[in-house]
């Protein structure tokens, strides 16, 4: 369904592009060609982008580029909009995409491949590709969290795997995200297709909602008014977060049984008028300077393994050794099945 | 110039439009008055002349819609029918065929009729009271109740959730996630739509036909269901047609607070384009919810149509006290108030007030510091750069809706032309009805290459929020317009005034009122506009709804906190620009 439809409005855009009587720029791998310059870089990003002011500061007086920062919206509407716009595109270079939306970006064409040499090593365990079409910026492992004290208070086990919560000493104890609105949400029901297979993840959805899960539009919902253990005091004591929210909420923990690993990427944008700029903001990105702001910004773990991560960090953000995970080829193939499957099978 | 000659031409139209009607009915209501004034006045004059002005007028809206609304939600639609094949009409009619599709649009109209008629039946009370009657502090309750329509959905939504959730306060009612959630919030919202738009009308109408039924007899319910309602008709059609749009294209209320099993065509577009790319899909949605928005449209134009007239129009208010008989509207006003409209506003200042170190004013400290490094911007800049957007919004949607107001307030003699307002006054209102991704993603389809390259222009923004705040000046400005007696206006050509000058001393000076409130609901929308506004939003010069929707969406006490206390002062910010548009003076015309 999604490779159909991307194709066609891959397909529309080059109709339109041809209608217009514009020259699209050869989009694709540039390899014999010299990069394209400009003096003005328009970095593309999702709405949760942050960076200290000084920083985008320094990296603008350091190019000597007039760079602008446009952030349309969440991933879907990042990638989604990159390929509508193939023939004319919106900017230069993309931070944002993760590994559930890489592979429809790569498959559509968008982006420019780069391989960078700021990238630590140990990072391209994160590739989404052999061909270098995105560089890995940050990860975040998407984990159960639980309220501690509640469970403390109401003398009951926090659970620890996924077959504990279909458990009925659990029933009506955790919210989760929707997946088909929030990226979370979509990460969890990630994590239940690798650990219950392609096969019996719907079996298990179907016992969680026996069990009363509850279904909320994105994280907001979830964490400050569902969530007991957070700012909403609310009734549900577990919840999909990250393993990085026990550093925000101490009270909390985060079930290192139940994370899936979310990587972020940034990628040299197909048809960029600043083709070198782009690669020098990738590069920036993977600098120490911005690796090391990445945690309070954007609440994500830096991809360099050598940044010291914040204090609290350290003391609550739980240590995660075996994500669960799934190739970004498996990821994007199925991402719309899936949650049209689980959209039939938990919400009716 | 050639207004000595039109003055004579008028004078044999005249006697034999009033004639007919007088025939028809016998004494001349107010209403064959004002449709055979308006004929008269359209028949009159060198046509070509006058048809250049029009012309001239017109082409300048017709060409801003043309541009910045039809071309790219057409050009976004007409990629639905595209396929590898070309043109294809596969995609659109699965989506057509699916019963999920008519059970969203079904879901739709549900809500969007519930919420609709929510705010209509409570609304009306509170137009009585607030623009009707007066009492201490009602300057400030007209303020208040215009807040919850800028506020931003995630903060609304997180500040109702918790009221309705199990443990909530009122968690009793059971509410939470349930259709009446939902429609208590697009009431929520919706409620100053009404009373403003109803009221504006209602305070200005001449009480004296009212009192003359009273005196003859009629009982006040009688007086009520003959004369008030009858003349308010036009601007409650009005408004209900403004809430019905806005509830069936409301987002967020429905995703927050619906729960996960309510769609409606709205959401499942922003889906459909946003997370699948599934443009054929998202075009049979558009046209589905076209096809709903139009036929609202056409439902109100009737009801207006049929009930618009000239109104005794009096230039200053007419107000009384209180009394006793007003009880029913003062206990129903003050539910809705206190229950709806207060309760979840206390709970976001209560939320604002609530830091790590217990109950203060910390979230309010953090208001201007970047330092905490949560947000590219201070507040203080975001709320800067709001206004700066707000004010260029508010310019170019009431230069453009003056101008369509105008223009739809003639009666032009030929059937043909008054077709062609009618469907003008249709069309500058889709906007409002269409889905903001529609609109969203079009803009970046057809304004990114020359010869229109907005691709990187702060002003996309502005032009993106006066785009959906130009329906609503229109629909403020029209019905004062259409209500002014056009015997004022003959009179004044009579006298020798130019059109302008009749424009200047007439239709001006009655609508300056009217024209004051479009002046608060257009700042206010494009500070409170999010859908649109999100798709172009820069994070190096963020509004503050955006900001806000930053905040609240981070792990921290202190960012939900600030982002309470964000809300908070967009709420305060709102509701002094409705307290300074409320000032505006209405200027005494006296009829006779």
């Amino acid at each position: 369904m999604s490779i159909r439809t991307v194709a066609a409005a891959a397909a529309a855009a080059v109709l339109l592009a041809g209608c217009a009587g514009t020259s699209a720029p050869s989009a694709g791998p540039s390899s014999s060609a010299a990069p394209t310059q400009s003096t003005r870089l328009t970095v593309v990003t999702h709405d949760s982008f942050a960076l200290e002011k000084a920083t985008r500061a320094q990296f603008a007086a350091e190019t000597g580029y007039d760079v602008t920062y446009i952030a349309p919206g969440d991933v879907g509407t990042v990638v989604n909009q990159l390929v509508l716009t193939k023939d004319a595109p919106i900017g230069d270079v993309v931070y944002g995409i993760d590994n559930t939306f890489a592979g429809r970006a790569i498959s559509a064409g968008v982006l420019s491949p780069y391989a960078s040499s700021a990238l630590p090593t140990g990072a391209d365990a994160y590739a989404a590709d052999a061909a270098h079409s995105l560089t890995p910026i940050d990860y975040g492992d998407v984990c159960l969290n639980a309220d501690t004290a509640w469970f403390a208070a109401h003398h009951l086990a926090v659970p620890q795997t996924f077959d504990d919560l279909v458990k009925p000493e659990y029933s009506g104890l955790l919210v989760v995200e929707n997946p088909a609105s929030s990226s979370p949400g979509m990460a969890f029901l990630a994590a239940t297709v690798a650990a219950k297979g392609d096969q019996g993840y719907l079996d298990y959805w179907t016992a969680l909602k026996a069990n009363k899960v509850l279904v909320v539009k994105g994280w907001t919902e979830a964490y400050t008014v569902e969530f007991s253990g957070s700012t909403g005091k609310g009734d549900r004591p577990l919840v999909v977060s990250y393993s990085s929210s026990p550093a925000y909420e101490h009270a909390t923990q985060a079930l290192t049984q139940t994370c899936f690993r979310q990587v972020e990427y940034a990628g040299v944008i197909a048809g960029a008028q600043n083709e070198v700029g782009a690669r020098k903001f990738v590069d920036f990105l993977l600098s120490k300077q911005v690796q090391a702001q990445i945690p309070e910004q954007m609440y994500m773990d830096p991809i360099d393994p050598a940044i010291k991560l914040p204090a609290d960090w350290e003391k609550y953000a739980a240590v995660v050794d075996a994500p669960l995970s799934l190739p970004v080829a498996q990821l994007s193939a199925n991402r719309d099945t899936w949650i049209k499957a689980w959209t039939a099978a938990v919400v009716g | 110039m050639d207004g000595g000659g039109r003055r004579v031409t008028r004078a044999p139209f005249a006697p034999g439009r009033s004639v007919r009607s007088r025939s028809a009915g016998g004494e001349r209501s107010d209403r064959e008055r004002g449709r055979g004034g308006r004929d008269v006045r359209g028949a009159t004059g060198t046509f070509a002349h006058r048809g250049a002005v029009w012309a001239a007028v017109a082409v300048v809206p017709v060409a801003f819609l043309a541009v910045f609304f039809a071309w790219p939600v057409g050009a976004l639609v007409a990629k639905g029918f595209v396929d590898e094949t070309g043109f294809s009409l596969t995609g659109v009619s699965e989506v057509l065929a699916a019963q999920r599709t008519w059970r969203i649009v079904g879901q739709t109209l549900a809500q969007a009729v519930a919420g609709t008629a929510g705010s209509v039946l409570l609304g009306l009370p509170g137009a009585y009271l607030l623009y009707r009657c007066t009492f201490p502090g009602r300057r400030l309750l007209r303020a208040v109740v215009a807040v919850p329509f800028v506020l931003p959905t995630v903060v609304v939504g997180v500040a109702f959730k918790s009221l309705l959730i199990p443990s909530g306060p009122l968690g009793f009612l059971g509410l939470d996630a349930s259709f009446p959630a939902i429609v208590a919030a697009l009431v929520f919202f919706n409620y100053s739509v009404v009373v403003r738009t109803v009221g504006g009308l209602w305070s200005r109408l001449d009480p004296r036909t009212a009192e003359a039924a009273r005196s003859l007899g009629a009982t006040r319910a009688r007086v009520w269901w003959t004369v008030t309602l009858p003349a308010l008709a036009p601007a409650i059609a009005a408004a209900a047609s403004l809430v019905f749009l806005f509830c069936a294209t409301a987002f967020g209320t429905v995703l927050i607070l619906g729960g996960s099993s309510w769609g409606t065509i709205e959401t499942e577009i922003w889906y459909q384009t946003t997370q699948l790319l599934d443009l054929p899909a998202a075009a049979a949605l558009s046209i589905l919810q076209l096809v709903v928005v139009a036929a609202c449209l056409l439902v109100a134009d009737a009801t207006r149509a049929r009930q618009e007239r000239a109104l005794r129009l009096v230039g200053g208010t007419r107000e009384q006290r209180l009394r006793a008989s007003d009880a029913p509207a003062i206990l129903v006003t003050g539910v809705v108030v206190v229950g709806l409209l207060l309760a979840p506003m206390a709970n976001l200042v209560w939320r604002s007030l609530q830091t790590a170190s217990g109950v203060g004013l910390g979230n309010y400290a953090n208001l201007s510091g970047e330092a905490s490094g949560t947000i590219a911007v201070s507040v203080w800049q975001a709320t800067a750069n709001s206004l700066v957007t707000a004010a260029a919004a508010t310019l170019i949607a009431l230069g453009l809706g003056s101008m369509v107001s105008y223009l739809l307030s003639r009666r032009p003699a030929s059937r043909a032309g008054r077709g062609v307002l009618r469907f003008a006054d249709g069309a500058f209102m889709l906007p409002l009805g269409t889905s903001a991704v529609t609109v969203g993603f079009g803009f970046l389809i057809t304004l990114n290459r020359p010869p229109l390259d907005l691709r990187s222009s702060w002003l996309l923004i502005p032009i993106a929020q006066a785009v959906v705040a130009l329906p609503l000046v229109v629909r403020n400005l029209l019905p004062t317009l259409r209500a002014i007696d056009p015997r004022l206006q003959q009179a004044a050509a009579t006298l020798g005034a130019g059109p302008g000058r009749v424009l200047a001393t007439i239709d001006v000076p009655l609508a300056w009122r009217a024209f004051g409130l479009a002046t608060g609901f257009a700042f206010a929308t494009s500070l409170g506009e999010f859908g649109a506004t999100s798709f172009l939003a820069r994070p190096d010069r963020p509004t503050l709804p955006v900001v806000i929707f930053q905040l609240i969406g981070r792990p921290g006490a202190e960012n939900a906190g600030t982002a309470m206390a964000a809300a908070v002062v967009l709420a305060v910010l709102t509701a002094a620009v409705m307290a300074v548009a409320e000032w505006v003076a209405p200027v005494e015309v006296r009829p006779w």
